[in-house]
């Protein structure tokens, strides 16, 4: 059993941890097997941390002697290189960070760490998370496990494509636009965004405060409802937090969707969309139709002016967040400089990639001097709009289901010259972040090449549980997320 | 165009970035290209709309002003990309 511990779900290694049927050391050297046999062509991580996860693991072995078996105690994780993690490089896919150190966890890794989760590494990702497709990382490229000529994604593509390759048992992500169900989608795993304020973001590298939040990477809903109990929760170092409860999110698995309401935007299945990704999206309603949820048209009139609103809003915010980058207190600088002011700008011009440049450029123009009204001003009130369309619709529907992404992975470097193309493809994904409200993104199918398609189930506003119950009605039906790449 | 090379170099210069002149030739035809699609906000009829600044209602969040610890001097000090006597060193600002 030891040789293919890294195949399991966090649950199924849960249930042999607790009993001592295997212990969390022997399973962290089975992940480190795997990541050994197909880390060479998938690029998943940027670091890797074996002792350090062999300790963690001891002491995750020592605490279940005592009886004590939490549900994420010996679990091996893989991190999104944007999290801090105290002691462990955290570059976020960009030279800026290269070097850079955190003093202090992420309250998310904190809360990993109180039930003595294991860390095996930082995941790969676009850099400073603007991209959809893992390529602007300093650190390289990640590969698609189901076709290594194409993206996995992103941003939080080495993260999906670790779980989608059983380099890791689970991973934490961030999504900003997208860039946990987008990635999750193109490889076939469960992404989850929560509601804004969910989840505390202290710690997590910001790159659009009003848009991020943290959450999980799994191989199947259940896994994704035991990392969410696990993250979640008020956090007074997090402003935005939210103080509400939070439930046992694993008691919403319940396998049933009789009497749940759930729109399909028309706007959503619309003139663009790839036809495979139509029909898996359609196969997969009418799934949920025969379990006995009722289906109903709606619409979502502002859909078509969210990538505009986003695209400007994220990039003005990014604009202000990434200003703290001028080479003083950490971080790279320059060695091309002679007085302050220079330095501040080749550190800045030397540290970014050109993905981060474009987005301060746009940030910075829209927020500058007479162009604020237009631009700034304009996409905050499209966003009012959108909030709106999402509040009617859920007047009259439980959940809403549309594709995650409106064609499947591309290939490495087809958009790469054109990065209005590249943000046109997050249609389906960014009107949740300018709403805040929670999506999972579930395998559904697959194209005839055999690549995979994810169907995005939104929830209300801390919605999760009947998000996760309908997610997992359809996956105790369906058979997709059981679907392993083709990878030596 | 909304946007041309002198703009560019103008943006550049406020988000303190540097560009060589094809940089500046690729993000000008870039940016006019993103900003042109930005351009079907205007159609959507926004008067009385009032912006949203975040997705969920937050207030400011206050609590109590009681001291507690905090990164120690050293531990700050450990990222600088230069330091000495205890401070970050930067290239000089003054002519003497």
């Amino acid at each position: 059993m030891a040789d293919c511990l890294y195949l399991m779900t966090v649950h199924e290694l849960h249930d042999l941890l607790k009993h001592r049927k295997v212990s969390a050391a022997e399973t962290v050297r089975s992940v480190f097997d795997r990541i050994d046999a197909v880390e060479g062509s998938l690029n998943a991580y940027i670091s890797l941390e074996r002792e350090q996860a062999l300790q963690q693991a001891r002491e995750a072995d020592n605490r279940i002697g005592r009886g004590q078996c939490g549900y994420m105690t010996g679990i091996p994780l893989a991190v999104k290189d944007i999290l801090c993690t105290a002691g462990t490089a955290t570059t976020c896919g960009s030279k800026m960070l290269q070097r850079f150190v955190p003093p202090y966890d992420a309250t998310v890794i904190q809360k990993c760490r109180e039930q003595s989760a294991v860390f095996i590494g930082k995941a790969n990702m676009d850099e400073f998370a603007m991209g959809s497709s893992t390529e602007t990382s300093f650190a390289g490229p990640v590969h698609n496990p189901w076709d290594p000529e194409r993206v996995p994604g992103g941003s939080s593509g080495g993260s999906a494509a670790a779980v989608a390759a059983d380099a890791c048992i689970a991973a934490l992500g961030t999504d900003t636009g997208g860039s946990i169900r987008q990635p999750a989608s193109y490889c076939g795993v469960v992404g989850l965004k929560p509601t804004y304020g969910r989840v505390s973001r202290y710690g997590l590298i910001a790159y659009a405060s009003s848009l991020d939040q943290i959450g999980p990477l799994t191989k199947d809903v259940r896994d994704a409802a035991i990392m969410l109990n696990c993250i979640s929760g008020f956090d007074p170092l997090d402003s935005t937090s939210i103080d509400q409860a939070v439930p046992d999110y694993t008691r919403a698995l319940v396998p049933d969707v009789k009497g749940m309401t759930i729109g399909m935007p028309d706007e959503y299945f619309a003139e663009g969309i790839d036809p495979e990704v139509d029909r898996a999206v359609r196969d997969a309603v009418a799934v949920l139709e025969k379990l006995g949820a009722s289906v109903r048209q709606i619409s979502l009139p502002h859909t078509d002016y969210a990538i505009a609103a986003y695209y400007l809003i994220a990039p003005a915010e990014a604009s202000s967040n990434l200003a703290r980058y001028d080479g003083v207190k950490y971080g790279y600088r320059s060695r091309h400089s002679t007085n302050l002011s220079e330095m501040y700008e080749c550190s800045r011009s030397e540290g970014f990639g050109a993905e981060v440049k474009r987005r301060i450029m746009l940030g910075t123009y829209a927020l500058s001097a007479g162009y604020y009204d237009a631009y700034y001003k304009k996409a905050s009130q499209v966003r009012t709009l959108i909030r709106k369309d999402f509040e009617d619709a859920f007047s009259t529907c439980d959940l809403i289901v549309t594709p995650t992404a409106p064609a499947p992975p591309f290939r490495i470097g087809e958009k790469a010259d054109d990065p209005l193309s590249m943000y046109l493809g997050d249609i389906f994904t960014v009107p949740l972040n300018l709403a805040g409200l929670p999506g999972i993104s579930v395998p559904c199918g697959y194209t005839g090449a055999g690549l995979p398609v994810g169907l995005q189930i939104i929830g209300g506003l801390f919605g999760e549980e009947k998000l996760l119950q309908c997610a997992y009605c359809f996956e105790q039906h369906t058979d997709w997320h059981t679907r392993k790449p083709p990878l030596g | 165009m909304k946007i041309n090379a002198q703009d560019v170099r103008h943006v550049a210069a406020l988000a303190r970035l540097q560009f060589d002149d094809n940089e500046i030739t690729l993000f000008t035809r870039q940016l006019n290209d993103i900003l042109g699609y930005f351009e079907k906000l205007q159609e959507v009829d926004t008067t009385g709309v009032a912006p949203s600044t975040h997705a969920v209602s937050v207030r400011n969040a206050f609590r109590d002003d009681i001291p507690q610890t905090s990164l120690t001097q050293e531990t700050s000090l450990e990222n600088a990309p230069d330091s000495e006597q205890s401070c970050f060193r930067v290239p000089r600002i003054l002519e003497v």
